[in-house]
């Protein structure tokens, strides 16, 4: 373009002065994101007040996907809420399991046999690989990345593959009981398992090579949505969120539970808080969990998988055909349901996303009184208005994602 | 360990005038101690336990709320709380009676009680005094009840839009299909 068009130009387009100072004239614009928007993992609604291309208030409207599951649990027996449980977070189902029958435990006082712990801790961890991998593998999808999500996805369905060898569903496991497991490996699990680890070791450490130093990924996470040590800790933020913001806090070294106090592990904690520390801490914590269940395979020793102890657990088939104690047992137990004596409790255990936590109010009869679930994502859901106050438009949704909310459980 | 708390509670909270503040300490299933708590000295109570140095009781991981149906007082809030710092835990527990369902709210010292006590009031229509935002959490505005009241229905239904009327269908298996009348 010649020097005379430019000049020509810029008279005509170029606004005086004192026009381009003048304030524009603004509105405030109402967005609905949501309730059904691929964004909004399950079903979370936002109503966000812009102000041009910022955040100037947020507002979340939860419940689309409210099943009422503490309504279900107190007209069934305790045995019979752990299919309920597997619906919460339905990505690691097996912590939940775990996380309930944990604090029924803890109610009857009940220690469970070290193998039942070992096989706990290592489901448990696996399926913090798999929560991970699903969190890191769609926030980088959500930025653009698909190729990521892809390799997430086949991680995460080869250690599926194996829980189901072991349980026998992919997602809705019902793996532990009050008192133990279900079911020991099967033949040749923990080869064919150790097997899976290395894969799962290749696919995420090229997620990681392909996110951590991407000059995108880096700009979009980087400094974008903050939570400070304080504010996390005073808005009850827990897991990799709180440890993401630099307060040192997991129960697996704080209240060791299972096995945790036998195991090597570290963990890992951030220092600024920001999505991509998120994402950092979720990385290493997977390769944590990873070194946890190789550890776990190492130490293992055949035994015991439930308690013998028939006021919990159901006698074995000989039994319950060949005594009248057994019949007796099983009759009891399926007819009434194990009766946890009168009490309250409040169980935590670490779950992907942080503390996992059944308030539970039991009367001595064969069903629960009450059952408070303390979701992991709710504190953060919560926060998630505060976090993104004069956030641009565009970080909702990885703000959104990397405290993986999950609707199965924060919606209950 | 956190028997410590609960012991320095009952003693700085004695009233012997107007009844003392925390009352019948206990340590529960499991180690973790616990106290009943007056709703006039709650958030003195609370503020106490998160300001005083040899305390520092910075989170409220969950609250809670329990209906004993038949008991008076009939509602319970349970506040569990933690020392992140300390590693302590505790658990502050609350009568509330049918006829009174109001409590002083502790988002003025725990933000992260905000969602809970809405959870409190959707489910168990307890109201909060000073709540920034009391809505209903999950139901829907338009909802009557409180569905965790134990004497709220287990298949009460109220849709927000008005479901058509379904014939029953009494016969569902191969065969002729017979119809009872």
């Amino acid at each position: 373009m010649s020097t005379e068009v430019k000049e020509a130009l810029k008279q005509v387009v170029a606004p005086r002065s004192s026009e381009l100072d003048a304030p524009l004239k603004s509105k405030r614009m109402l967005v609905n994101l949501g309730p059904s928007h691929p964004a909004m993992h399950g079903t979370a609604r936002a109503v966000i007040e812009l102000e041009g291309e910022n955040i100037a208030s947020c507002k979340l409207d939860i419940g689309f996907l409210h099943r009422g599951f503490e309504k279900s649990c107190e007209s069934v027996t305790w045995t019979q809420v752990f299919p309920y449980t597997d619906r919460l977070n339905y990505v690691s189902s097996i912590m939940n399991n775990v996380g309930f029958a944990l604090a029924v435990e803890k109610l009857c006082k009940l220690e469970v046999p070290e193998r039942a712990q070992y096989l706990r801790t290592i489901t448990s961890e696996m399926h913090r690989i798999c929560d991970h991998l699903t969190l890191v593998g769609a926030l980088g999808l959500e930025l653009g990345a698909m190729t990521v999500f892809l390799y997430a996805i086949e991680g995460r369905d080869l250690l599926w593959d194996r829980l189901t060898e072991l349980c026998g569903a992919r997602l809705t496991s019902t793996y532990a009981r009050i008192g133990g497991v279900a079911r020991d490996v099967p033949e040749g699990w923990l080869e064919k398992t150790t097997l899976t680890l290395d894969r799962v070791v290749l696919l995420r450490d090229e997620i990681d090579g392909l996110l951590a130093r991407n000059r995108i990924f880096y700009d979009r996470t980087r400094g974008v949505g903050t939570v400070t040590r304080a504010d996390a800790i005073d808005l009850g933020f827990s897991g990799p969120c709180l440890r993401a913001s630099g307060e040192p806090y997991d129960l697996r070294k704080a209240a060791p539970y299972l096995i945790y106090d036998r195991l090597d592990f570290d963990i890992p904690v951030g220092s600024n808080g920001d999505t991509y520390d998120r994402y950092l801490i979720r990385v290493e914590e997977m390769k944590q969990s990873d070194k946890m269940i190789r550890q776990c395979f190492r130490d293992m020793a055949p035994g015991e998988l439930v308690v013998r102890d028939f006021r919990y657990v159901l006698p074995p088939k000989p039994e319950v055909y060949g005594t009248i104690e057994g019949v007796m047992a099983h009759f009891k137990l399926i007819m009434e349901g194990i009766q946890v004596p009168a009490g309250e409790v409040y169980g935590y255990t670490e779950a992907a996303n942080g503390e996992l936590g059944f308030y539970l109010v039991s009367d001595g009869s064969g069903r629960p009184y009450k059952i408070g679930l303390r979701a992991p994502g709710w504190p953060m859901l919560a926060a998630l208005p505060i976090i993104l106050q004069g956030a641009l438009l565009s970080d909702l949704v990885p703000v959104f994602d990397s405290i993986n909310m999950i609707g199965g459980e924060v919606e209950q | 360990m956190a028997k410590l708390v609960i012991d320095a509670l009952v003693a700085r909270f004695r009233d012997p005038v107007n009844g003392d503040g925390v009352t019948g300490a206990y340590t529960g299933a499991g180690g973790d101690d616990a106290a009943f708590v007056r709703r006039e000295r709650l958030v003195e109570v609370c503020q106490f336990l998160r300001d005083d140095p040899g305390m520092q009781f910075n989170m409220a991981p969950y609250i809670t709320a329990v209906d004993y149906l038949g008991q008076e007082p009939r509602f319970e809030v349970v506040y569990n709380l933690l020392s992140t710092t300390r590693n302590w835990r505790v658990r502050l527990r609350l009568k509330v009676s049918e006829q009174d369902p109001v409590l002083p709210s502790v988002c003025g010292i725990w933000r992260g009680a905000n969602w809970f006590e809405r959870y409190c009031f959707d489910m168990y229509g307890i109201r909060f005094t000073e709540h920034p935002d009391l809505r209903r959490l999950y139901m829907y505005d338009e909802f009557v009840g409180h569905p965790l009241r134990k004497d709220y229905p287990l298949r009460g239904r109220q849709p927000l839009v008005t479901e058509l009327e379904v014939p029953e269908e009494r016969y569902r298996g191969p065969g002729p299909a017979q119809r009872s009348e």
